[in-house]
């Protein structure tokens, strides 16, 4: 078998400038936001490594419970990441809710975006009748936002 | 024997693209120090300027948070698994105010 047969047309996360994601998790991250606000709210979508289709919605406590800071509770993170190793996933997008400005990276978050194949999706929960939605990578400091396709999915997983 | 780190993928240039490495040390410190020695500039990425572990990374021994075990003291022993995650935190917070209320 030749490699270039291996992993064909398999797309890695960083050269996607698009995050497909299923409306029902999308939903469930906005239902998240709502019921958190005013304080932010914060979780992660996990994934197949390497297939960057977000599949197992994980909300995450804002162990800061702050209306304009989150933080993951370290010992809930290091659960969760072990349970991504054992299921050999990674996380595909990280959420979390800005409550009065613009679903657009904080310096706070740029400075802290640690994991570069991840989505950073943010919802802005300012309006009450509406919700912003935006996805962006952050690599190195570097924003860059990418569209957001939300998908139907036919068939449970 | 020796100590196992996991490595996060943002820090896996500093170890050739490995996600374990292997370490020595009696103390968190030791380790970092004898890390850096294998891998240059790790420490740099762990440990601030000023000598505290960086608001950045949590970093755990086996099961725990090493800042519940005394942090940059932690004792280690031969067998014992480190991981090293990064912090996952942001908001809207004007950034000076956000380190300073995680006070790392």
């Amino acid at each position: 078998m030749s490699p270039a047969t291996l992993g064909v047309g398999k797309s890695h996360g960083n050269v996607n400038n698009v995050l497909t994601i299923d409306s029902a998790i999308v939903d469930a991250i906005v239902a998240h936001a709502r019921r958190d606000h005013p304080d932010e709210a914060c979780g992660v979508v996990a994934g197949p490594i390497g297939s960057d289709r977000p599949a197992r919605l994980i909300p995450m406590d804002n162990a800061a419970r702050s209306m304009t800071f989150y933080e993951f509770d370290s010992m809930e993170q290091l659960r969760v990441w072990r349970e991504m190793d054992d299921n050999d996933e990674e996380p595909v997008v990280i959420y979390h809710s800005h409550t009065a400005t613009e679903a657009y990276p904080s310096r706070t978050d740029i400075s802290f975006a640690g994991e570069p194949g991840a989505h950073y999706l943010l919802v802005s929960t300012r309006e009450p009748d509406s919700e912003e939605i935006r996805s962006f990578r952050i690599v190195d400091g570097v924003v860059t936002e990418e569209e957001i396709n939300i998908v139907d999915a036919t068939v449970d997983a | 024997m020796a100590i196992e780190v996991r490595v996060p993928t943002i820090l896996r240039s500093y170890t050739g693209g490995a996600k374990t490495v292997e370490g020595a040390g009696s103390t968190l410190t030791e380790l970092i120090d004898d890390l850096d020695a294998k891998h240059n500039g790790l420490k740099g990425r762990l440990i601030t300027a000023e000598g505290g572990l960086h608001r950045f990374v949590n970093i755990y021994v086996n099961d725990e948070d090493v800042r519940f075990l005394g942090a940059l003291d932690a004792k280690l022993s031969d067998g014992d698994s480190i991981t090293i995650l990064p912090a996952v935190a942001g908001g809207a917070l004007g950034f000076a105010a956000a380190a300073a209320l995680l006070g790392r």
